[in-house]
Order: C-alpha cells, then sequence, then structure tokens
C-alpha cells in the first residue's frame, strides 16, 4: 500500500513533467496549427542551460531562472528565423521542417556541449527526504518539481483565462484573421506564445535535469509521449492537457511498477519479467488508441476546431 | 489549399512523362543499374552497400508515398512495417527456418495484417490525429520488440544467415542482392504507378482531394483507404525482410519514429504524389547524410537546415523544384 502511494505520486510527477512540455505543445498546435517537432529540443536545451549556468554561477536557483529566460529567447528567436515561415504551410512541411530543426539542435548541442552527458546537481537540502504521511517518506526535490509545476498550470491558467494576452490568445485561436483584422499585432503574438511555450518546454527540462541525465536525444522520447497528451486531452485545450497529463503520467509508472507482479500471477516469472515492461510502455498507446476510436478529438475538444 | 488541388495529376505517370523530373528519374535508374558496374571495376564494396541501403529504404519511401502522396494519409509510423517485416526474418531464422520462401511471405503477410488492423482502427480520425494515431500504433510495436527478450530485446538480433532460396538466388552475393533490391523497387515504382491509374487509384486521389464529395456520389472510402494501407504496408514490410538481410541485424532501433521521420523527409523531399520523387527523395536524402558526414564532424548541422528550407521554399520537393523549373 504504502508502495502503492510511493509510485502514484512518482506517477503524479511525471504527469506534472508531462504536462509542462504538453502546455507549450498544445498552446502552440492550438493557436498557430503548427506540428512542432523540435518542442522536445526545446526541453533539451532548458536542460543543458540549468546544468551550464550551475556550473557559472553555483546556483541552483539562479540557474533555474537563467535558463528559463534563455530558454524563452531562444523559443523566439527561432520563432522569427524559422517557424513562422512555417504557418501557411501544410502539416506535413511542419514535420519536414521542424525534424531538421530536432537534427540540427541535437547536433548543436553535441557541438557545443560535446557527446558526453552533463548532471545538475541538487544544492543539498533538496536531496532529503520527508515524511508526508506517516510511514512514507518521499524525495524532496519530486515534491518541489509537483508543487513548482502546479504553480505554473495555476498561472497558465491565470494568464490564459484572466488577462488581455490571454484573451488575445483565445482569441487568436478560434479566428485569427479577425484578431488580426481588428489590429493586434498577430505576428507579436505569435512570437509571443511561442516563446512562452519554449519557456514551459525549457523549465520542463529544468526540472527534469537533476532526476535524469542531461544527454543529446533526451528530448526524443519524452516529445513522443507531450503528443500523446495533447491528442488524449484534445488538441488546443490546456485543461484537457492537464486531466491527460496526470493520466498518462500515472499509467506510465503505475503500469511500470505492478504489472510485472500481476502478469507473475498469471504466467511463469521469466514471460512475466519480459512482458511486464513491454506492457506497460505500450500501454499508454493502447489507451490513446482507444480513446481516439471512441473520441477522435480527444476528451476536451477545443470548441473552435 | 488550392495549390493542392490544382498539383494533382490523375494520369500521374503521363503528367510526369512530360516535365524535367522524368529525365532526372530515368537518369537516376539507370546510373543505379550501372553501380555494381562500377564498384566491381574499382573494387570499392562500401559504395554498393551504401547503394543497397539507398535501394531498400526507396522502397519504403515509394510504398509511404502511396498513401501518403496519392491518398493523403499521412502515416508517421512506417518505419514500423520494416521493423515487422525484419523481425519475421530475423525471428524465422533464429528459429531454425531459414528459406526465404517461407520467410518473406510470412514478411509480407504480417506487415499487411498489421496495417489491417492499424488501418481499420485509424482511419477513422483525420488530419493530424491520424498522423498521431499512427505514430502511437509504431511506438506500440517497437515496445513489443524491446520486450521480446528470446529475439535480442533492445540490444537486436543478429542473423547469421540470409534467406536461402534454394538454387535460384544467393543473397550472399553483393551483386546478386543488389539487384534483387532494385529489381524490387521497379516493380514497386510500377504496381504504385497501376494503382494509381486504376479506377481504385483515382479513388483513392478522389478522397484526397474531397473524402466527402466522393462518398456523396457513392463510392465507399472506408473501404478503399484501408485496401490501400494494407497494399502500402505490404510493400514496405518486403523492404524490411530487405533490410534485415542486408544488414544481417535486426533490432528495435530500426522501428524508432525517428526512422519513420526520415521516410517521410525522403517522400516530401523528392516530391509527394510524383512516382519517381521518393526514389530521387531517398536517393538525395541518404547520399546528403553520406556525404556530409565525410565532409564534417557534424552533419546534421548543415542537414537539418537543408530540409527546414525544403519544408520553407520548396513547394512539391525536389521534383516540384524540376518540373516549376521547365515548367
Amino acid at each position: 500500500m504504502l508502495y502503492f502511494i510511493e509510485q502514484c505520486l512518482n506517477g503524479i510527477q511525471l504527469g506534472m513533467l508531462l504536462f509542462l512540455l504538453a502546455a507549450g505543445l498544445t498552446l502552440v498546435f492550438g493557436i498557430m496549427d503548427l506540428v512542432n517537432l523540435a518542442h522536445g529540443s526545446l526541453y533539451m536545451l532548458g536542460a543543458y542551460f540549468a546544468a551550464t549556468f550551475a556550473i557559472w554561477t553555483g546556483s541552483f536557483v539562479a540557474a533555474v531562472i537563467l535558463a528559463l529566460v534563455v530558454s524563452a529567447l531562444v523559443g523566439m528567436a527561432l520563432e522569427i528565423v524559422a517557424i513562422r515561415r512555417l504557418y501557411a504551410r501544410s502539416h506535413l512541411d511542419h514535420v519536414l521542417g521542424t525534424f531538421g530543426l530536432l537534427l540540427f539542435f541535437n547536433e548543436a548541442v553535441r557541438l557545443i556541449w560535446g557527446p558526453a552527458g552533463m548532471t545538475l546537481t541538487l544544492p543539498p537540502q533538496m536531496l532529503a527526504a520527508v515524511q508526508i504521511i506517516p510511514g512514507i517518506y518521499y524525495p524532496i526535490y519530486r515534491l518541489v518539481i509537483i508543487l513548482a509545476a502546479l504553480a505554473v498550470a495555476a498561472l497558465l491558467y491565470f494568464v490564459v483565462m484572466r488577462t488581455r494576452l490571454g484573451m488575445l490568445i483565445r482569441a487568436g485561436a478560434s479566428n485569427r484573421e479577425m484578431v488580426g483584422a481588428l489590429g493586434v499585432n498577430i505576428k507579436l503574438l505569435y512570437t509571443l506564445v511561442f516563446g512562452l511555450g519554449a519557456a514551459l518546454a525549457g523549465f520542463a527540462g529544468v526540472m527534469q535535469a537533476p532526476i535524469l541525465t542531461v544527454q543529446i536525444g533526451m528530448g526524443e522520447n519524452i516529445l513522443i509521449l507531450a503528443f500523446v497528451v495533447i491528442i488524449i486531452g484534445g488538441i488546443g485545450s490546456i485543461r484537457g492537457a492537464f486531466v491527460a497529463a496526470i493520466v498518462v503520467g500515472l499509467i506510465d509508472t503505475v503500469g511500470r511498477a505492478f504489472l510485472p507482479d500481476l502478469l507473475g500471477h498469471i504466467l511463469s516469472t521469466n514471460a512475466a519479467a519480459t512482458l511486464g515492461p513491454a506492457l506497460s510502455s505500450m500501454s499508454i498507446y493502447m489507451v490513446m488508441a482507444g480513446i481516439l476510436i471512441f473520441r477522435p478529438e480527444g476528451l476536451f475538444p477545443a470548441a473552435s476546431r | 489549399m488550392s495549390a493542392s488541388l490544382e498539383r494533382p495529376s490523375l494520369d500521374a505517370a503521363a503528367d510526369a512523362r512530360l516535365t524535367g523530373g522524368t529525365a532526372i528519374a530515368v537518369a537516376v535508374i539507370a546510373a543505379l543499374a550501372l553501380v555494381p558496374v562500377y564498384t566491381t571495376l574499382t573494387g570499392n564494396a562500401f559504395l554498393l552497400t551504401l547503394f543497397t541501403r539507398v535501394l531498400i529504404l526507396a522502397i519504403g519511401a515509394v510504398s509511404l508515398n502511396l498513401i501518403m502522396g496519392y491518398g493523403g494519409m499521412v502515416s508517421f509510423g512506417h518505419a514500423a512495417y520494416l521493423g515487422i517485416g525484419g523481425y519475421a526474418v530475423g525471428i524465422l531464422a533464429k528459429e531454425g527456418i531459414g528459406s526465404g520462401f517461407v520467410q518473406w511471405p510470412v514478411a509480407v503477410a504480417a506487415s499487411a495484417l498489421y496495417a489491417l488492423v492499424v488501418g481499420a482502427l485509424s482511419l477513422r480520425t483525420r488530419g493530424v490525429y491520424f498522423i498521431m494515431i499512427t505514430l502511437a500504433f509504431a511506438q506500440m510495436i517497437y515496445y513489443v520488440v524491446i520486450g521480446l527478450d528470446r529475439y535480442g530485446g533492445d540490444d537486436g538480433l543478429t542473423i547469421y544467415r540470409r534467406s536461402s532460396f534454394g538454387g535460384i538466388l544467393d543473397l550472399n552475393n553483393k551483386t546478386v542482392f543488389y539487384y534483387l533490391c532494385f529489381a524490387v523497387l521497379l516493380a514497386g515504382i510500377y504496381l504504385v504507378a497501376r494503382i494509381v491509374n486504376s479506377r481504385f487509384g483515382l479513388v483513392i486521389q478522389g478522397t484526397r482531394a474531397n473524402e466527402r464529395r466522393m462518398q456523396a456520389i457513392g463510392f465507399p472510402t472506408f473501404r478503399y483507404k484501408p485496401a490501400c494501407f494494407v497494399i502500402a504496408g505490404a510493400l514496405c514490410g518486403l523492404a524490411g525482410a530487405l533490410l534485415a538481410n542486408h544488414a544481417n541485424f535486426i533490432s528495435p532501433a530500426m522501428m524508432h519514429w525517428t526512422r519513420s521521420g526520415d521516410l517521410i523527409v525522403m517522400v516530401v523531399l523528392g516530391g509527394l504524389g510524383t512516382l519517381f520523387g521518393p526514389l530521387i527523395g531517398a536517393v538525395v536524402f541518404l547520399l546528403l547524410e553520406e556525404g556530409l558526414s565525410r565532409l564534417t564532424e557534424y552533419p546534421d548541422l548543415i542537414l537539418g537546415p537543408i530540409l527546414l528550407l525544403v519544408a520553407i521554399y520548396a513547394h512539391g520537393g525536389i521534383e516540384g523544384l524540376l518540373r516549376g523549373r521547365r515548367g
């Protein structure tokens, strides 16, 4: 039981991370109608920036903040130089162009930081575990991730639903020509949205950096998971992304932890040890396929599309 | 959208015949036919290996182009068929069944069956949801083979003996194997040409342009599209069987999602929905990759921006460029 609660917390933590990635992806997708395969690269860059700034400044917090700012700036620069020329093209051209960007960023990271990975060391006070319920100790840092992501989710909700910028973003998602015709600088708006998405992806990378090794290609598999999240949630819906991210995070983590044991009851131990991890990796995609078969537009289809 | 309405050539073969694209394609095919001659004269075995790989992936691209270029079904999981075809050969070889007469039909049948299931389930969705659901199914297969401990799991499996075809073909002879791949490629292109100009193919192309209208005039498009999907899957499964024999090795990496991305790049680079575009795209992409990695330590630093520029500026890929200049 204790193990189960711990695994659920891990699942929520993964879900929160996926939400950070998926929120940026779904914003860009919902508003600019852009399939961005390079989103995972921004996640990777965020992690590399944080690891580098941590070495330069010696401070974890300063590294996180600097990495966030630089991620946003890189995202906006990328939008101005390349991405904005892709909006008018088909989804297939988006796939081609951003696939090229993905290759470019992987190689650029190898050129700048070298092929070996990096590590980001946590400040000592974050390494400890706290007792959250009697008998359950949980690493502080993972709690920090959950809380920080929740705070970002709340902030994002506030920005999108309660501010003028958010109003323009929502308006842009439902009818971009009309927003442009009303005198809003739609180009600038798109650049800002892309920068916001890049900052969110970079933030996810920064938060994950101390847990995993910072390495080339780290964004590729998690990008696919983030795509699964926004498809399950419904493209363009931040609320959908939030719900779907937690669902996907829980299925992945809990499945990985318990499926091998469960299968052990029906199959031989050997077969279960092989099949278990494969099945739990597959389970997310099965859930996604199942949801798409019954709800082809995801759980929370955005009203406009 | 108007561009995509102008572009579709209902008689693709005849249309291509009139353009510079075909002249280039004929030159490319002639050059490919002469590669073994050149490599025998110069003793450059590596080049033959490289071009064998080009031919095999070109078959995959031709197959993808059938559904993506002509049918408008953007599959982001096409590498799964390469993997299924490859694993069919590898698993049978490991279990002691070395005959190509068994291995290859199994590879094709398994890919076709997988395509049937994926097609039946995913063709209900459209647009970007379709892109993502095909990707999801490919990821599932990817994790399935990682879970196959007996067949190497994550590390892959070495195939010690290539498929045997009795005394008819010796696949260990590199030249024979090259020409076999070449023949399969030409047969694949011919098959696609026949399909897209048939009544069946016209319905498929009509579905890409406007599915609702095709349904309104009485075509059950929900039966045509899966059929097309299965044909493409079977062809790509055959390419997978060739790839396994070529590399003497199979691993989950051959069906990683970035491999599916490579196939899409080849098709779009060469020219979507053109007969010879995928072949040209495969040749250009793989040779560019190879050439750049010899030129510099960081090939993707150049390759990546090239792809981006193609996406931004080259409507219709290389075929489109040739056509635009001539036309």
